[in-house]
């Protein structure tokens, strides 16, 4: 891009007014929309000061809301994990019809309404739902339970481990595990030895995201939660009922966990674009 | 869905070496149909409790056509409003150079990364009435928070990195020579924007202000708080079906479900479509 500014800067540039304008918007837009959001969580949080801080994180409701969003994103990020793995194998190193409708079908999670992702968990395990008789006769809670919780979770972060590894290991075609395989490896050492390596930063930007929603899902998770303080409350969950009571500064003091967590997320997903860019799908596509 | 006959036919035409093929795919679709396929056919099967012309009562009535009017109306703007500033945010991020610049990037993405009941909490506080941005506000007689104008503030964070993620990768690999060549043929700057450069860029445009719009339709986290939730005025439809689940009219609530995504896939039909032409029309 900027190899071509200088013979070209005369005849293709706007004028200085019209940068400026586009400058402030660009700039006016992000600093409304993103930087006062967060200035204002942190703020807020240490409004009165960092005894009250602390305090509102180490109540033993938070603590269990902690404890139980650690837990949940333990859980569902593995299985995801493995779901990814194993659909990026089948889709991008073999041929086989309906490919595209799979892959449509994967896509599903990222364009349903959260609402609506622990709407159907209720309506397929809820009391008055279509398993609910045959649940309650054999005393297993799903619903208003941590599996409901754990559920709904993975039919959100479902997509996004997939999503990064199968443009990535189509891209990266097929020859070098053919090369292993031909020369006595097995499928599994395959795997390990080739395919692995070549996927790992992959792998662990489709993580990084899926384990950021993963933790801070609300939607979903709010349907089916129940909402049980201590027990069937997530972190997001809990910063919502702290806020309905009015308790402004441990709502913000428990939102500004999850504002750190993001952050994080997001200086190690650049710090991944900027180190190992050619070796993502996402930022690959870009270059 | 993964019967035996299924899989030789799979196996009969797929012709690689490599091994795996019926484990992985037999984990694909086992882990799909237990995980979206089973509970996304819950949603469909519900409302047949109640029949057709109970789906269509639950559908019209007066409450749940305000907010779904709402959901899509705000929506609609929030991604209008995407689509502007997104512009001009990857506009700014390919073609000038300033300090920080990578930072500037990379905090495009917070809405993607940041809960969205973090961002609820915090829109509130801003433009409640006694907030940073609400206090500036108040005395000119506009009202953010608790009304539908914080539906679309709150849909408007959550909506921001698409048309930038959509419209940053096109506008890098567009050519300068079509640009050098249109204002050396006495094009002036803002003509070869229209002429040249919008009709390469709009259907990535396009496809931001789609995803932008899916999203804001469904969203519920960021919005409860700041919207006020009150019924026919400020009232989102997913907030609905949380209400009708709590009183547990489970047709009712999978009837609003299933509109939500009638209108939404005709939604994104009409976008795919205008897409199309508009590719055509560019020639790209």
């Amino acid at each position: 891009m900027s190899g071509h500014a200088p013979k070209s800067r005369v005849t293709v540039a706007e004028p200085g007014w019209v940068k400026a304008l586009i400058m402030l918007a660009g700039l006016g837009f992000l600093g409304f929309f993103i930087l006062l959001p967060l200035a204002a969580v942190f703020t807020e949080a240490l409004r009165r000061g960092l005894g009250a801080y602390f305090e509102a994180l180490v109540e033993p409701d938070a603590l269990a809301a902690i404890k139980l969003t650690l837990l949940v994103a333990v859980i569902a990020v593995p299985v995801n994990v493995v779901f990814g793995v194993a659909a990026a194998w089948a889709i991008a190193k073999h041929k086989f019809p309906g490919k595209s409708l799979l892959l449509t079908l994967i896509d599903l999670p990222f364009s349903v309404s959260p609402v609506i992702s622990g709407l159907v968990y209720v309506l397929l395990f809820g009391a008055h739902g279509l398993m609910g008789p045959f649940l309650r006769e054999h005393g297993v809670q799903i619903v208003f339970a941590v599996p409901g919780l754990v559920l709904a979770t993975m039919f959100i972060t479902f997509p996004f481990v997939a999503r990064e590894l199968i443009p990535l290991m189509q891209a990266q075609g097929v020859d070098e595990e053919e090369a292993a395989i031909t020369l006595g490896a097995s499928g599994w050492q395959t795997f390990r030895r080739v395919t692995l390596p070549n996927i790992r930063w992959g792998l662990l930007y489709g993580v990084l995201l899926c384990n950021a929603r993963a933790m801070g899902e609300f939607g979903a998770v709010s349907v089916v939660s129940g909402h049980i303080r201590g027990e069937t409350n997530t972190m997001p969950l809990h910063v919502e009922i702290l806020y309905n009571e009015y308790n402004f500064v441990a709502a913000f003091a428990v939102a500004s966990l999850l504002a750190i967590l993001a952050l994080v997320t997001l200086v190690a997903k650049s710090l991944l674009e900027w180190r190992h860019g050619a070796e993502l799908a996402a930022t690959a596509r870009r270059h | 869905m993964s019967g035996a006959s299924g899989f030789s036919l799979f196996k009969r035409r797929n012709r690689s070496i490599i091994p795996g093929f019926g484990l992985t795919l037999g984990i694909t679709l086992t882990h799909l149909t237990l995980i979206v396929l089973i509970p996304l056919a819950a949603l469909m099967i519900r409302p047949w409790d109640i029949g057709l012309s109970g789906f269509w009562h639950q559908v019209t009535e007066t409450r749940v056509l305000a907010a779904l009017r709402l959901s899509f109306g705000a929506a609609f703007v929030a991604a209008a409003i995407n689509a502007v500033f997104g512009l001009a945010v990857a506009w700014m991020l390919v073609r000038y150079d300033f300090w920080g610049k990578r930072v500037v990037d990379a905090i495009v993405d917070l809405p993607f990364a940041l809960p969205t009941a973090v961002a609820g909490i915090a829109l509130t506080s801003l433009y409640a009435p006694n907030g940073w941005v609400g206090q500036y506000l108040d005395p000119l007689g506009i009202k953010v928070a608790y009304t539908p104008l914080g539906v679309v503030v709150a849909l408007t964070f959550i909506g921001l990195p698409f048309v930038v993620r959509t419209v940053q990768p096109v506008l890098e690999e567009l050519d300068t020579e079509l640009e050098e060549a249109a204002a050396c043929l006495g094009a002036t700057r803002f003509e070869t924007f229209i002429r040249v450069i919008f009709p390469v860029i709009f259907p990535a445009l396009l496809t931001g202000f789609a995803l932008a719009l899916a999203r804001a339709v469904g969203e519920y986290g960021s919005v409860i708080f700041i919207a006020g939730n009150m019924p026919m005025v400020s009232e989102i439809a997913p907030l609905l079906i949380v209400i009708k689940l709590e009183q547990f009219n489970y047709a009712g609530a999978a009837s609003v479900g299933i509109a939500m995504l009638i209108l939404s896939f005709i939604m994104l039909l009409v976008i795919n479509l205008l897409q199309r032409w508009s590719r055509r029309w560019a020639g790209v």
